[in-house]
């Protein structure tokens, strides 16, 4: 067989155009697997192996106890009020054990007070998060400590994730959120219109030796700690309470537990 | 080749202009959308994805459904489609195009596109669905493009031409499946997460892409002296009949699993959209809309009397359309949303600005395969009397053998 020159510098071309894509490819792949958490953590910071929440629902008394804790994080996490539930951000929400449950409701002979009682919601933090395996981008993702991330910066706004979470829990910027804060916390980024965002567990408190704000609001309504650890609170909380997650049978695997006791308890 | 659509006729040239206009009008409220955001449409917190993303789940049927006239013509050497195959695979380029287009105007952050190549996430099915549409773009683009030129100067088609359209085949096919497959993955979404989805896709997807086809042949007909031929355009009406059928009885088997369980999670996006939903059902009246006309075509299409009437078939064919334009294009994204994760209805319509942007794509759509086609007609007029290279040879065999 013999090929002439344009034909060979044809066949070169095309060789070179296809290992230089394979390699970006490949390197993008590899770059993108680098953890974050691979860096060392600051001295002072929160750590675990597996974070994870206990909500004890009984706790929570009057309205007061829950508008505290969704302020804190609303008034840090610089969350816009928009006023209509189109546009809605939302981070941390109460709805009832109606809509927080929605499976297991049929039962309808329930105690009066658990049906109008508010459960607080937020992000589950999955251990097998349907957000991050659809996000084409890698812009949401876990971290070795089981906090599921969302990168701004890098999130083209397919929605993608939105579609995916079974809990609601993700918030798109329908528009720009900046003129809808109320007073701007300085120390945490504002977003921009166009990308999702939803809890991240407060990774920056952590990372400052600080339990997530609606912890610290909730005169311990809400217990934060590591799963991996035996002698953590929420182990302890666990073992000694019967708690319930939000669709659990769906296999996402949710890090949010929820003590709902009964009438006996409130 | 391209020139060929830089002449033609005034109502050419009007038709040219006016999709012009639609696309200008479009593209103004996109420059909307971009400044202000995707607030501008109907889609909220809870319904997610609308009219922009049923747009294209529906085109990448309308795309994949040129393999219904590639199987017949080149693995069978089914004659009658020669004319025909060629105005199917430069549908799909069109239909591709679009495609491409609604993804991109539904992107919250459409300057960071390439993100999705810079940070290939083979996890994600966005990341396949990407790769396998971009591919078969290019794939009927080469074919099309390659055998019409090669029909121009007389010749045949190169034999590499063959090899891609037999992996054309399964490419299609890989389109439609894996686009399912951004739904029927996804836990907690009960109306998508079903096994036949990708089945019911592609059946739903050969009847509608096969029945634009043959309103367009006519069309084509009509304005042209190019004729894609009457038993070509029957052929075609078949191909519909069947693919409806499946199309609906795959309908039939979704509704019996939802209502003979009596799970309530299955059941709810199908009492939503026909019957209504907590007092909620914008969409009833489209949805009975939509069932009726599917039924109707399919009674005019099976019955062979009906539809060998070509004004019969046209008919049918647009009922086909529409029904599954309803069904795809709107009902079943946004069906997918009712009720949200909390089981709570909150309802969707698209906004003006929403409807003329997804209006102005149809126009980009429709302009690209008016450029296509215009070539593809010219170039058949034009050669319609030259010889074929074939008989040529024939001529100088003859001519050699009285020399003898």
């Amino acid at each position: 067989m013999s090929i002439n020159r344009r034909e060979f510098l044809k066949i070169v071309g095309a060789s070179a155009i296809l290992a230089l894509g394979g390699v970006a490819i490949a390197d993008g792949i590899d770059k993108d697997n680098l953890e974050v958490s691979q860096f060392l953590p600051e001295p002072g910071a929160l750590v675990a192996g597996k974070w994870a929440m206990v909500v004890d629902v009984r706790k929570f008394k009057t309205e007061d106890d829950y508008k505290r804790v969704i302020n804190a994080c609303n008034s840090i996490h610089n969350i816009p009020d928009f006023g209509e539930p189109k546009d809605e951000i939302k981070w941390i929400w109460t709805d009832t054990f109606e809509h927080a449950f929605p499976d297991e409701y049929e039962q309808k002979y329930m105690p009066a007070s658990l049906e109008r009682m508010p459960f607080v919601l937020m992000c589950n933090h999955c251990d097998n998060p349907p957000c991050v395996r659809v996000c084409p981008t890698k812009a949401t993702f876990k971290r070795a400590d089981g906090i599921v991330m969302q990168d701004e910066h890098r999130c083209i706004g397919c929605r993608f994730c939105m579609a995916a979470c079974p809990y609601g829990s993700r918030s798109f910027n329908w528009r720009d959120p900046r003129p809808f804060i109320k007073k701007e916390n300085p120390d945490y980024p504002t977003r921009t219109k166009g990308v999702v965002e939803k809890c991240t567990f407060c990774v920056e408190r952590l990372a400052e030796g600080l339990m997530p704000a609606c912890v610290e609001a909730s005169n311990g309504a809400m217990i934060f700690g590591d799963l991996t650890d035996p002698n953590s609170e929420v182990r302890k909380a666990l073992s000694s309470n019967y708690t319930i997650r939000r669709k659990a049978e769906l296999g996402t695997g949710p890090n949010i537990y929820y003590i709902i006791g009964g009438t006996d308890n409130a | 080749m391209l020139e060929k659509a830089l002449t033609g006729s005034r109502r050419y040239w009007t038709w040219v202009l006016f999709l012009l206009a639609v696309i200008g009008v479009g593209f103004i409220f996109y420059l909307r959308q971009f400044s202000y955001g995707l607030g501008i449409t109907g889609m909220s917190r809870d319904v997610s994805w609308g009219l922009y993303i049923g747009q294209f789940t529906f085109l990448v049927g309308v795309a994949a459904s040129a393999v219904m006239l590639v199987i017949p013509y080149y693995l069978h050497n089914y004659k009658k489609f020669s004319k025909i195959v060629i105005l199917g695979e430069f549908l799909a380029v069109s239909a591709v195009t679009m495609c491409m287009l609604f993804i991109f105007i539904d992107m919250g952050q459409p300057t960071r596109v390439l993100n999705v190549i810079l940070h290939p996430t083979p996890n994600s099915i966005m990341f396949w669905d990407a790769t396998v549409l971009s591919g078969y773009l290019l794939l009927n683009i080469v074919i099309g493009w390659t055998t019409l030129g090669a029909e121009r100067k007389g010749f045949p088609p190169p034999a590499w031409v063959k090899t891609l359209t037999f992996i054309s085949i399964p490419w299609a096919i890989s389109i439609h499946t894996v686009t399912a497959f951004l739904y029927a993955g996804l836990p907690g979404r009960e109306y998508w997460l079903s096994a036949i989805m990708a089945a019911r896709f592609l059946a739903s997807a050969f009847a509608a892409g096969p029945a634009l086809l043959i309103i367009l042949a006519m069309i084509v007909r009509k304005v042209s002296k190019f004729d894609p031929g009457k038993e070509a355009i029957q052929q075609v009406g078949k191909i519909v009949a069947y693919a409806m059928a499946a199309n609906v009885f795959f309908l039939g088997l979704e509704v019996f699993t939802a209502f003979y369980s009596n799970i309530p999670g299955e059941k709810y996006a199908f009492d939503y959209l026909y019957f209504g939903l907590q007092g909620h059902g914008k969409l009833i009246p489209l949805m009975w809309i939509s069932g009726i006309l599917a039924v109707v075509s399919l009674a005019l299409l099976i019955y062979p009397g009906t539809r060998r009437i070509e004004k019969i078939l046209a008919v049918a064919s647009v009922a086909v359309f529409v029904s599954l334009w309803i069904d795809k294009g709107f009902g079943l994204i946004i069906g997918g949303f009712i009720p949200d994760p909390f089981g709570k209805v909150t309802e969707y319509w698209p906004t003006v600005p929403e409807a003329l942007i997804v209006l102005g794509v149809w126009a980009i759509g429709a302009l690209v395969l008016t450029i296509l086609y215009k070539v593809a007609i010219s170039v058949r007029e034009e050669t319609a009397d030259v010889p074929k290279v074939t008989e040529l040879d024939g001529i100088a065999e003859a001519e050699l053998a009285t020399i003898k």
